[in-house]
């Protein structure tokens, strides 16, 4: 349960030297990309704060995202993080099952109800879906969270499928999966999309929720600008190969090997906000694009129906060669149709005409 | 899809040319305005490498540009943190690492000395406390390390 | 289809389909037409053939006989300095190419972006010349009608919201790149019915011209 020591006092207490400290908020400084001048206030805000209780609800997800959240390296810095939240529900970390576990779930909703941080990875089928799609404990998936959101202070959606449906909700979306934010309308949500998150993300935006209590600035899709306030095309370093317009053609051709720009090869980077090209995963070893592979737009909505990951950012969706020739022949049907009947008309009136004389002529006019 | 079957690949036994990234020229430009501005008697400057996007190769050619000075320190405070002075003094480079011996951050500081370097003032408090228990206590009692997490 | 991505992945799918059968629908229904009615037929001896000067008549053409030129020196050269800028931009910034790879089926070489991305701001400029030379011109003024603005308007649109996304002025790029592939629709489903014809047209009238002068012998 969440302890109402401050964080400062509990870092003493492990013996944590001022050092230390200030060396933890030079490191969460960088992970939640402040300029490094913050770490001062980081630290006095640290210092004062308290440990809040966090529940984390997994819907219809595949767990990627508490994956890449723990498998992240484990440096003190996260132990910390987590070490400074009281994660008091996650099912997937959690040694507890069954009644007890649920149990204890309603207890901490109780006990800190109005204050407690909601995170949520997972889509979830809608209201009118059939809720038998995914169930916890018997409890339908809308129930747990309509529950869960009445006594939070705010809600992280973790990963796409969270915040935009992601994959469960790509064509024709069986279970009728809808996103957090479609459900979630009278409690703050923050979006932290990617397909996984990088995990950095994921850590950063919680740890700017302790430090400063409060929500950080919003995208219009309501993720943090720290972190998607800027596109991977515009923070790519083979940036420089795109405006001087060479890209690689195919994979491992001369211009890949050359690491020129991924645009032909399907790169989602110009309409993909993300971190990856900064942050990079793996503890900043590389990413998509660093590799070779093109940027799939991951922390984007329906990034799955898009129009595939190999086809360029400016290609059609569908089958418009279809539509144009299936289009052209109606076209020239009714042309033909058009220049018969007035053909026709033509001739009719050719055969029909009457001779006139001049004194008619000139008495109509 | 884009062909995949019509490429045909060859192998090649020779090692690819290494590629030339000139991403860590525009970090010397700002390290000189922070190292100027200091020279003037103004703030330290603090440049987060994290936030910047390197190429393969860049960092390394960053720091072999950089080079190293007449100082180096190592920390352990919550894992090890190196820093260094660089061949242009006032010019640091501070890495934190956690246990494990994983980069944490990597800042270039531009400052006469680098903040984590000095004594903080509230360890200073926490000192005077613990030395005057090691005098009340006889002067031959050994001190006992401070205790480190 | 009202976020940013929605709005896209919208342009791209249906709104594409629909703008790009409205599209052929009409021009092969204008085409089909031409040619089915055609030209009386012309009972005369022909003196030459039609084909050979019908076709040499539409690479003559493109030069303007110095008569035209002495009148409109201004519509010849700023006409001939956005047309080929449009064309250019179209035809040979990869982004498009890619496009009409998508499309068509089939690809080839670009121009290096950035020259791309000058050529598409003189053609701004040019196109910007050319309506303020209607407006201020008394008689283009006076024989100016709607269409005319109308037309201007969604030539000019796909070349403003185009270069806007390419420099990425207008946050977030999904919208605006949604909105420079909505201006195209636009231009493709206001194409058939309106002079943009002349795309076509203008050189099937330049073949008929050719082949009526070559029928009679007559150098045209």
């Amino acid at each position: 349960m969440a302890a109402s020591k401050t964080l400062g006092e509990r870092l003493r207490e492990h013996g944590v030297s001022r050092r230390g400290f200030l060396k933890f908020c030079a490191a969460t400084a960088s992970m939640m990309a402040l300029p490094p001048s913050m770490a001062p206030a980081i630290a006095a805000a640290l210092e004062k704060a308290r440990r809040p209780s966090v529940i984390w609800l997994s819907f219809q997800e595949c767990t990627g995202c508490t994956e890449s959240l723990t498998r992240s390296f484990s440096p003190t810095v996260e132990d910390l993080i987590l070490d400074v939240i009281s994660l008091d529900y996650h099912h997937t970390l959690q040694a507890a099952a069954g009644h007890q576990a649920e149990a204890a779930r309603e207890q901490a909703m109780k006990e800190n109800h109005g204050e407690y941080l909601l995170i949520v990875d997972g889509s979830l089928p809608g209201p009118d879906a059939n809720p038998g799609y995914s169930t916890i404990a018997g409890i339908s998936n809308y129930q747990m969270l309509k529950e869960a959101v009445a006594g939070a202070k705010a809600v992280v959606a973790v990963g796409t499928c969270a915040a935009f449906g992601g994959l469960p909700a790509a064509a024709p979306n069986p279970s009728g999966a809808v996103s957090v934010m479609d459900i979630v309308k009278d409690k703050p949500v923050i979006n932290v999309s990617g397909c996984p998150p990088v995990p950095m993300v994921i850590t950063g935006v919680l740890a700017q929720y302790l430090v400063f209590g409060k929500l950080p600035e919003l995208d219009e899709y309501h993720r943090p600008l720290a972190f998607f306030g800027q596109s991977i095309h515009d923070r790519c370093y083979r940036r420089p190969f795109y405006d001087k317009g060479l890209f690689a053609e195919s994979f491992d051709d001369e211009g890949a090997r050359k690491g020129w720009c991924l645009y032909r090869l399907g790169c989602k980077g110009p309409s993909t906000y993300n971190a990856c090209a900064t942050m990079r995963w793996n503890s900043g070893t590389s990413w998509p694009v660093e590799s070779g592979h093109p940027c799939l737009g991951c922390s984007e909505p329906k990034f799955w129906d898009a129009g595939g990951f190999y086809a360029p950012l400016s290609a059609p969706l569908g089958s418009p060669g279809n539509t144009l020739l299936a289009a052209g022949i109606a076209g020239a049907v009714v042309g033909g149709a058009a220049a018969a009947m007035a053909r026709k008309r033509a001739a009719k009136a050719e055969t029909e005409r009457q001779p006139v004389k001049i004194d008619e002529l000139e008495q109509k006019l | 899809m884009s062909g995949l079957n019509g490429i045909g690949l060859v192998v090649e036994d020779h090692p690819s040319q290494p590629i030339e990234w000139d991403n860590a020229l525009p970090i010397l430009h700002e390290i000189r305005h922070g190292l100027h501005r200091l020279s003037g008697g103004g703030e330290p400057t603090l440049i987060d490498l994290h936030a910047l996007p390197f190429g393969p190769g860049d960092e390394e050619r960053l720091l072999e540009l950089l080079g190293r000075g007449e100082v180096e320190a190592d920390i352990d405070a919550l894992g090890p943190t190196r820093v260094w002075e660089t061949a242009f003094p006032g010019v640091w480079l501070v890495d934190h690492r956690n246990a494990q011996g994983e980069r944490l951050a990597l800042h270039i500081e531009i400052a006469s000395v680098p903040e984590i370097l000095r004594s903080q003032s509230e360890d200073i408090a926490d000192a005077l406390t613990r030395l005057d228990a090691c005098i009340a206590a006889g002067a031959g009692a050994p001190n006992p390390p401070p205790t480190n997490a | 289809m009202s976020d940013p991505m929605g709005f896209l992945l919208w342009v791209k799918g249906p709104a594409l389909d629909g703008a790009l059968a409205i599209f052929a629908l009409g021009m092969l229904a204008r085409l089909v037409e031409i040619f089915m009615l055609g030209r009386k037929p012309n009972y005369a001896e022909p003196k030459g053939g039609e084909w050979g000067p019908g076709f040499k008549t539409i690479l003559t053409r493109s030069v303007t006989d110095p008569g035209t030129f002495a009148r409109a020196p201004f519509n010849v050269v700023v006409g001939w300095i956005w047309h080929l800028g449009f064309l250019i931009a179209l035809l040979l910034f990869i982004p498009h190419i890619e496009l009409f790879k998508g499309v068509l089926g089939i690809a080839w070489p670009g121009l290096p972006n950035p020259v791309v991305d000058a050529i598409t701001a003189i053609t701004i400029l040019a196109l910007i010349a050319t309506l303020v030379h209607r407006l201020q011109h008394p008689v283009k003024r006076r024989i100016s009608t709607r269409e005319d603005y109308v037309v201007w308007a969604v030539t000019f649109l796909p070349l403003l919201s185009g270069y806007l996304a390419y420099h990425r002025l207008v946050n977030p790029y999904p919208l605006i790149l949604g909105l420079h592939i909505l201006s195209v629709e636009l231009f493709l489903v206001v194409f058939p019915f309106t002079k943009l014809t002349h795309v076509f047209t203008a050189f099937i009238a330049r073949w008929y011209n050719g082949a009526i002068f070559g029928r009679k012998g007559v150098e045209s």
